[in-house]
């Protein structure tokens, strides 16, 4: 029984991490500035779970295999008792754990603790049930102020602007797909009507929860035209699944000529 | 199933419950995870009555820090300022714990006197049931002053919903009297005990419940604080 | 010891059927009427997971008779997205608070602690059975939202504010349900803050004499570290589902901000902070997770030596390492958070303790592994369940290195590597806790043996099936797969459809195996060989009493021990173990 398990778990090992080293499913190609420094993280921290995911599983069924059915009375102990491998955890683990950390912080810093290029492309970004709506200023720059009051889905005021009455309002483009300029800095600003919501490119790398009540920030810089989605990551209702929309990198002059015809 | 009251564990001389120290020989083998002696004699809920302080303690924690969060994150805190009788109210309790505290000193006399001079133990035994009686009046005297202090709220229009500040208000002196009521039900089963036995499982009942009483009022002191601060 | 004085116990003798088996001041009762209820849970919980797979691997496919269960959910027996998101609320909630908290730790725990510990009962036997009937109402409380005008409730065991606060006007599922759910978690917290104030001061104050706190079982160390992270948890969960309940029903905005909109309605919150509700939520939700990990760790690390017939390696250190996982617990909460809006710089703030937290489980296993080393090992359902738990916890434990970093979990937030990782952990490896206990004490428990060919056949089967169910599901999450949804409709979700199906299948497979256990149970109940005192040649104070033991656990004897709880292979011993009681002297290395 003992060699049957030994046998299973080193299968299982094998099987799973086959799997991974093939990429037969895996991340999407990487299209912003920030990717490299999360994908590199990445194959860091997969070469070291997987060594010791590896390692302890076949140590596990080498135990097992090893261990001897029986009356012999004698069992074997661990040499040297628990403390070196107390040792052995704390430093190999611990070690571990600071390179990721040093590495990583610098990583996170990046997207979600340094400000914005300063001329970066400003978009504003409202989140519902279910949709992503996306303004940009206008030629005029300046984005019209919010009334949560005059939101109005049904005639496509999703962002409660008063054009009337306001002027910064009234060149405000407000798309459905957040069409972006490809190596250019871009800089949103994340808020919500009604529930949380969230804002994931997987070939971007970055999410982040929008938030009622809050504006939140979050840039990047887009390295690759195409089309890629925009998915909500937190549950939100029933919609939530449905809840997409595109981010659409194009060539400097085809988003120029786009934003004229909006 | 027994009429009289459930008697914790009494076993002959030498095989005694543990306490912390268990008899072993090798004292390197004991872990000492507390610090303040037991003896033989012991409730367990002597011990449990610390372990309901913490838990107590935690649950206001969350509230105070939820109160704390909440007032900085808008500017729709209404300042009211904390009722008057609410520091008659607080005075009472403080009160309340002295005249529990002569409770158990005339108890622990009364056990002492109890073999030589049974008439002198008689008459502090009395004295303590009525010191006892008093720290539940005071007691019931603070809830009927913290719900003057809500009617007070009430005539200033601030309700559980009116403003941010008023809902911790009432939510947290609701539930300080809350536990403080069943703080009154422990001080009147400890009443009810040493009527019947002055005995030294007695000594505990009242210990638990002084312990509880005492948590309760310095609750409400450091509450107090807070809403004084805050309101 | 003198002669037992029979008159003198905790508390008299049960008579009557009421008194003996519904409303029992007897550890023993209350520990097996938990148990049951985590059957019922967990079977419950399957189910729901069973249609949501399906539905999941079949998104438009009609489920046969879903109509007639949720008329209003399932329209010509097809799951709508609401109905999906309510059974994986309710599927979550059972799972988590009945099952995971329920099982190892009320049921096990209040079974078998007092008895380790040498105590004729819980130091508070009112108290005790006040806890279960206060969880079973919580219980009763949770399953009356199914039949709700609005149905159960569907923002997640998560309960997220503003979804979980706004009321009906958010939709289906967010009406009386979501009302009940927070009602029902109150109550069960108010049962957690009773039987955890009965571990902790029996554990305490009811060791008999010679139970020293160094000689305590691993198993009752780890109930005893899990009531004190419960007892500190629960209670800030408590109030925090008040403040949900008083957003819902009397208008006040402690979660609820300004300016929300819902169809096009201004609702009349102000000044709240749905990021408040996630502190306190996660404040305590993540020693809930550990609440759910530990008994499994004082299961393993008491079952394994009995059968690998050796001490466990690092006992101090076993229990330095639940000590220190139950500290570490309470200042990684953040760890959910990383992405919700919250400053980032304590993302980084939490994700140091997140990441050292991993070194004393690290430690963990390289104990349990030297265990094993070399060991004479015996192999049953119960041991086999602990090999299994070693397995599965390492594979839980390291996507968990992953999540830890902020700068990972930027890309891995609430995708399916999550649902992968912390359903490895909790049910997986708690489950395999769960299975190894069941087999272990089972004997002492009813009195009888439980089939061991029964036992291995599910072991192996669930073994399998586990890994083949959600391994997976970190390939799923690598692709970006997200999470808690209803359907797979984007462009880059419908090529892995397939290996959704896969999932499924392997799931109802997995399903399926669990009826061997559920049949083994019952049958062994009523019709299992008659047990032994001690079927296992095992050393802790349960084996020196009948199977079951009476009422009183020892029969009037106050026991005297003499030993730790691991000496198994001793030499110069009479048998190759010599159990706590026993007044052989050794020289006990």
């Amino acid at each position: 029984m003992g060699k049957l398990f030994a046998i299973v778990v080193v299968i299982i090992a094998l099987v799973s991490a086959g799997f991974i080293v093939a990429h037969v499913w895996w991340l999407p190609t990487p299209i912003s500035t920030i990717a490299p420094g999360i994908d590199g993280q990445f194959n860091e921290t997969m070469w070291f779970t997987g060594a010791l995911f590896l390692s302890s599983q076949f140590v596990l069924a080498f135990f097992v295999w090893t261990s001897r059915e029986g009356k012999d009375r004698k069992s074997k102990y661990w040499p040297g008792g628990p403390w070196p491998l107390v040792g052995f955890a704390i430093v190999v683990v611990g070690m571990e754990i600071l390179t990721l950390t040093f590495v990583g912080s610098k990583v996170w810093a990046a997207v979600y603790m340094t400000p914005p290029d300063p001329d970066s492309m400003q978009v504003d970004v409202a989140a519902e049930q279910f949709a992503f709506n996306f303004r940009y200023p206008g030629p005029d720059g300046k984005f019209g102020t919010i009334h949560p009051e005059k939101i109005r889905d049904g005639n496509g005021n999703f962002f409660g602007l008063d054009p009337e009455n306001d002027v910064a309002a009234r060149d405000d483009v407000i798309v459905g797909t957040l069409t972006v300029p490809v190596n250019k800095p871009v800089s949103l600003t994340l808020h919500s009507k009604d529930m949380i919501h969230s804002f994931y490119v997987p070939e971007l790398r970055i999410q982040q929860d929008i938030v009622p009540g809050l504006n939140v920030p979050l840039h990047f810089t887009a390295t690759k035209v195409g089309s890629y989605e925009i998915v909500c990551t937190q549950l939100c209702g029933l919609g939530h699944y449905s809840m997409r929309s595109f981010l659409q990198v194009l060539p400097q002059d085809q988003f120029d000529q786009w934003l004229k015809t909006q | 199933m027994s009429t009289t009251s459930t008697p914790q564990v009494r076993v002959p001389n030498e095989i005694k419950p543990a306490g912390l120290h268990a008899g072993t020989t090798n004292l390197r083998e004991e872990i000492r995870i507390s610090a303040f002696p037991r003896t033989e004699t012991t409730l367990p809920a002597e011990t449990g009555v610390w372990v309901a302080v913490a838990a107590i303690s935690m649950c206001f924690a969350a509230l105070i820090s939820a109160l704390i969060v909440r007032e900085g994150i808008a500017a729709d805190w209404v300042h009211f300022g904390v009722p008057r009788i609410m520091y008659v109210n607080t005075f009472i309790l403080l009160v309340s714990s002295i005249s529990l505290e002569a409770a158990r000193n005339s108890f622990s006399k009364a056990q002492e006197f109890e073999r030589q001079n049974p008439a002198a133990g008689e008459k502090a035994l009395d004295r303590a049931r009525l010191w006892l009686l008093s720290t539940v009046a005071l007691g019931a005297l603070f809830v009927v002053g913290q719900v003057m202090a809500w009617r007070d709220l009430v005539a200033k229009g601030l309700f559980l919903a009116s403003s941010p500040s008023s809902s911790f208000f009432y939510l947290l002196t609701a539930a300080h009297g809350l536990h403080l009521l069943g703080g009154i039900a422990g001080l009147g089963y400890a009443f009810w005990r040493i009527r019947r036995d002055p005995g030294s499982q007695e000594t505990g009942v009242l210990s638990v419940a002084g312990v509880y009483w005492h948590f309760m009022d310095g609750l409400w002191a450091f509450l107090f604080i807070i809403l004084v601060a805050r309101m | 010891m003198s002669t037992p004085d029979p008159t003198i116990h905790q508390h008299a003798a049960p008579t009557g059927f009421i008194r003996k088996h519904v409303f029992s001041l007897d550890h023993k009762v209350i520990g097996r009427q938990y148990y049951d209820l985590a059957l019922v849970a967990v079977f419950l919980g399957l189910l729901l997971s069973w249609l949501m797979r399906i539905h999941l691997g079949w998104m438009n496919a009609p489920i046969p008779l879903l109509g007639k269960l949720f008329p209003s959910g399932a329209p010509g027996n097809v799951m709508t997205p609401d109905l999906y998101l309510s059974l994986m609320t309710m599927h979550a909630t059972i799972m988590v608070f009945f099952v995971l908290t329920t099982a190892p730790f009320a049921a096990f725990g209040n079974y078998v602690l007092p008895i380790q510990v040498g105590a004729e009962d819980m130091a508070f036997p009112h108290f005790n059975m006040m806890s279960f009937w206060v969880t079973f109402l919580a219980f009763l409380v949770l399953i009356s939202s199914f039949f709700v005008g609005d149905g159960p409730p569907l923002a997640g065991w998560t309960s997220y504010a503003p979804l979980s606060s706004v009321g009906a006007v958010a939709g289906p599922g967010q009406g009386t349900g979501q009302t009940l759910w927070a009602v029902s978690i109150a109550i069960f917290c108010i049962g957690q803050l009773l039987g955890s104030l009965n571990f902790i001061t029996t554990t305490l104050d009811l060791r008999t004499k010679g139970m020293s706190l160094a000689r305590l079982p691993l198993s009752t160390w780890a109930w005893f570290v899990t009531s004190v992270i419960g007892l500190l948890a629960f209670a800030v969960l408590l109030p925090a589902c008040v403040l949900l309940i008083l957003d819902r029903t009397a208008g006040t905005s402690f979660f609820g901000p300004t300016g929300l909109v819902v169809n096009d309605t201004v609702l009349p919150y102000s000044g709240g902070s749905p990021l408040l509700w996630q502190h306190l939520f996660w404040f305590f939700g993540h020693p809930e997770v550990y609440i759910a990990i530990l008994p499994g760790f004082g299961i393993i690390s008491t079952v394994l030596p009995a059968f690998a017939r050796k001490r466990l390696l690092g006992h101090q250190v076993m229990i330095g390492c639940m000590v220190s996982i139950g500290f570490l617990s309470y200042m990684v909460w953040g760890h959910h958070m990383f992405v919700s809006g919250m400053n980032p710089f304590s993302a980084l703030m939490f994700s140091v303790p997140t990441l050292i937290i991993t070194i004393p489980a690290t430690i963990a296993v390289l104990m349990w592994l030297g265990t094993v080393y070399g060991a004479r090992m015996r192999y049953t359902t119960a041991s086999l369940f602990c090999l299994g738990f070693i397995s599965v916890f390492i594979t839980g434990g390291l996507s968990g290195f992953f999540l830890a970093q902020p700068s990972l979990d930027t890309y891995l937030h609430a995708t399916y590597f999550v649902v992968a990782h912390f359903h490895f952990v909790m049910a997986i490896a708690a489950m395999f806790g769960i299975f190894a206990g069941t087999h272990f004490w089972f004997p002492k428990m009813y009195g009888r043996m439980m089939n061991e060919t029964l036992g291995k056949w599910h072991f192996w089967l669930t073994f399998l099936g586990v890994y083949c169910v959600f391994m997976p599901m970190h390939y799923l999450g690598l692709a970006g797969n997200v999470r808690r949804y209803a359907a797979f409709t984007d462009n880059y979700l419908v090529p892995l459809i397939p290996l959704h199906k896969f999932i499924t299948m392997a799931a109802l497979f997995v399903g399926a195996t669990q009826f061997i256990f559920f049949f083994n149970f019952f049958w062994s109940r009523f019709r299992g060989p008659k047990a032994p005192d001690n079927p296992w040649d095992a050393t802790t104070l349960e084996w020196s009493t009948t199977s079951p033991p009476p009422f009183d656990n020892f029969g009037g004897r106050h026991l005297v021990v003499h030993h730790g709880p691991e000496l198994y292979g001793v030499e110069g011993a009479a048998n190759d173990y010599v159990m706590q009681v026993s007044p052989e002297q050794v020289d006990a290395r």
